[in-house]
């Protein structure tokens, strides 16, 4: 599924920003997370006594370069993470702008190739744009991330057309979304679009309470998922009447 | 005789109040020890703006320091907490106030007339207060050697509690380091009376008077236990949130960078733990102020029911 890991689970959580590692462990728990996401960048290898906390999940840990601003510093930071970790997974961020947070295109690029070259399993967090997703997979992602918004912003899906395009350019590519996810609702509707996973942090760090919303957030991945699945009737621009009604005026289209 | 080991808030704190409860007591402080991480802290006492991340347990207990404190050192400030955002982080703000209680929404200025024309809001929390550590912790000290408590070097004497943050890690193996990046500023353009702190959804920021002109910015954290001089980065956020919250800052002095670790269990919860025959104060995370005393109360409580040491 994930390169080649069969995740059930398609909702990732991030670890940071929680009350304590106590409600993050909760909040794993019960949501039932099989992929939990961690910095490396601002922490570097001091670190040990919350990556310890993380181990003891069980969940499996995607590493990411958050906070990276230039190829070689991601580049940097994968290894590092590999070596903290012991994984090739990679959750690939280069950070064109410090306060909208969005993702370099090119810097991404760069370093993807770098890393996929030297056995990482990428997965980057990109924007929904078309080209640079197939640089991407050109460059070995197996696969993509696009935001559903920016980092933190929780407006959820701001480009469902560019999202539902992206889809359907890639049928083959596990595609996550990553980012900007704030409701359940959103990332339900994230999934009956046919995307493969969500990955969020603040919605349910920063939640009253984080744990109710952790599993909130696993229910409804998991009905989009089901829904996707299951095949969802179109819209319609009016009722379908499940018997003829006569003597109606004619509609024009 | 009852030794305890740190002299920080935690460990000046329980000696106090065991000794204003008849204990002897005796304070244990290697010379070579750094400085104790509540040597760096704000000196807020905010119970109810800790209550956005903390459990209510903080919040309710945390209430009442204030009055210790005031009982037990000079200058604590009652003067409120008052919080603001930027203004495109506005839902930063309403988040903050549906997280909190004992607040009320002000015009910032009314409250710091420094402030005019800048914020057009802001949540007053008017039972909060603040200290200076180094003075309170120096007040604390003098107290407890004007009543015959001895501060001294080598093995403890007596029966050892252990209030030595997160040098005690050996012992306590869940105990784990937050880092905290802080700096001071001496802006004696810049008048406010009372904590200020700023919302941001990536570094919230406080702003601590200090009076003549110091402030205290801090604190950043981070999962490290890297106890090294503050990075650039932490500068610059620090300083950008003071810049944010009164431009008046950038012209003044940095006189102070310092970075400490904060001990923290896992819960982040402040704990008396037994570990053998020692009792262990740790686990103070962001509430060492906030919090001492009532740990300093509960230790008194647990001795009483030892027979050694029941009166």
């Amino acid at each position: 599924m994930f390169y080649d890991r069969d995740i059930k689970n398609r909702l990732m959580l991030g670890t940071a920003q929680y009350p304590s590692p106590e409600v993050l462990r909760a909040a794993i728990a019960a949501s039932d997370v099989e992929v939990i996401t961690v910095s490396l960048r601002r922490e570097g290898s001091g670190g040990a006594g919350f990556r310890d906390i993380l181990r003891q999940s069980g969940c499996r840990i995607l590493p990411n370069t958050a906070g990276c601003h230039t190829a070689r510093e991601a580049v940097t930071t994968a290894h590092m993470a590999r070596e903290l970790f012991g994984t090739n997974w990679i959750k690939l961020e280069v950070i064109g702008h410090a306060d909208t947070l969005q993702p370099d295109p090119f810097g991404l690029v760069e370093a993807a190739r770098i890393l996929c070259a030297d056995g990482f399993e990428v997965f980057p967090y990109t924007t929904e744009d078309l080209i640079v997703g197939e640089k991407l997979v050109e460059a070995g992602c197996r696969v993509l991330m696009p935001w559903g918004a920016p980092i933190g912003s929780g407006q959820g899906l701001r480009n469902i057309g560019g999202l539902r395009a992206m889809r359907a350019h890639f049928p083959k590519v596990p595609l996550i979304v990553d980012a900007g996810i704030g409701a359940p609702s959103q990332a339900m509707l994230a999934m009956e679009l046919g995307f493969d996973g969500v990955l969020l942090n603040t919605a349910v760090a920063k939640a009253r309470d984080p744990v109710a919303m952790a599993r909130a957030f696993a229910q409804a991945v998991t009905a989009g998922l089901d829904a996707y699945r299951a095949g969802l009737m179109p819209a319609r621009d009016m009722a379908q009447a499940s018997t003829p009604v006569f003597g109606m005026a004619e509609l024009l289209a | 005789m009852i030794s305890i080991l740190g002299s920080g808030v935690t460990g000046l704190c329980a000696a106090t109040a065991l000794q204003e409860a008849g204990h002897t007591v005796e304070v244990i402080e290697p010379r070579d020890s750094p400085p104790p991480a509540s040597w760096l802290a704000g000196g807020m006492l905010a119970p109810f703006c800790e209550g956005e991340t903390a459990p209510q347990v903080i919040v309710a207990r945390g209430q009442t320091a204030v009055d210790w404190w005031a009982a037990h050192v000079p200058d604590v400030a009652r003067r409120g907490t008052l919080v603001l955002s930027a203004p495109r982080d506005a839902a930063e703000l309403d988040r903050f106030a549906r997280a909190t209680e004992g607040h009320g929404w002000v015009a910032p200025d009314m409250l710091e007339p420094a402030l005019s024309g800048r914020f057009a809001r802001g949540l007053f929390y008017e039972a909060e207060a603040h200290l200076d550590p180094r003075a309170a912790l120096t007040a604390l000290r003098g107290g407890l050697l004007t009543s015959g408590c001895v501060f001294r070097e080598g093995a403890p004497r007596g029966r050892v509690i252990n209030c030595t943050g997160i040098a005690a890690r050996a012992a306590l193996r869940d105990l784990r380091a937050v880092r905290g990046e802080m700096l001071e500023l001496h802006a004696p353009d810049v008048v406010l009376s009372r904590t200020v702190r700023l919302l941001h959804p990536r570094f919230p920021v406080y702003i601590v008077p200090r009076g003549a002109g110091r402030y205290m910015v801090g604190a950043t954290m981070v999962e490290s236990d890297d106890a090294e001089g503050i990075t650039a980065r932490a500068a610059m956020e620090l300083l950008s949130a003071a810049y944010t919250v009164h431009p008046g800052f950038a012209e003044g002095e940095v006189i102070a960078t310092a970075a400490g670790l904060r001990p923290a269990f896992a819960d982040n919860l402040p704990a008396l733990r037994r570990v053998g025959d020692v009792i262990h104060i740790n686990g103070m995370y962001r509430h060492g102020f906030l919090m001492a005393p009532a740990l300093a109360l509960d230790l008194v409580s647990l001795l009483a029911k030892e027979p050694a040491y029941a009166h």
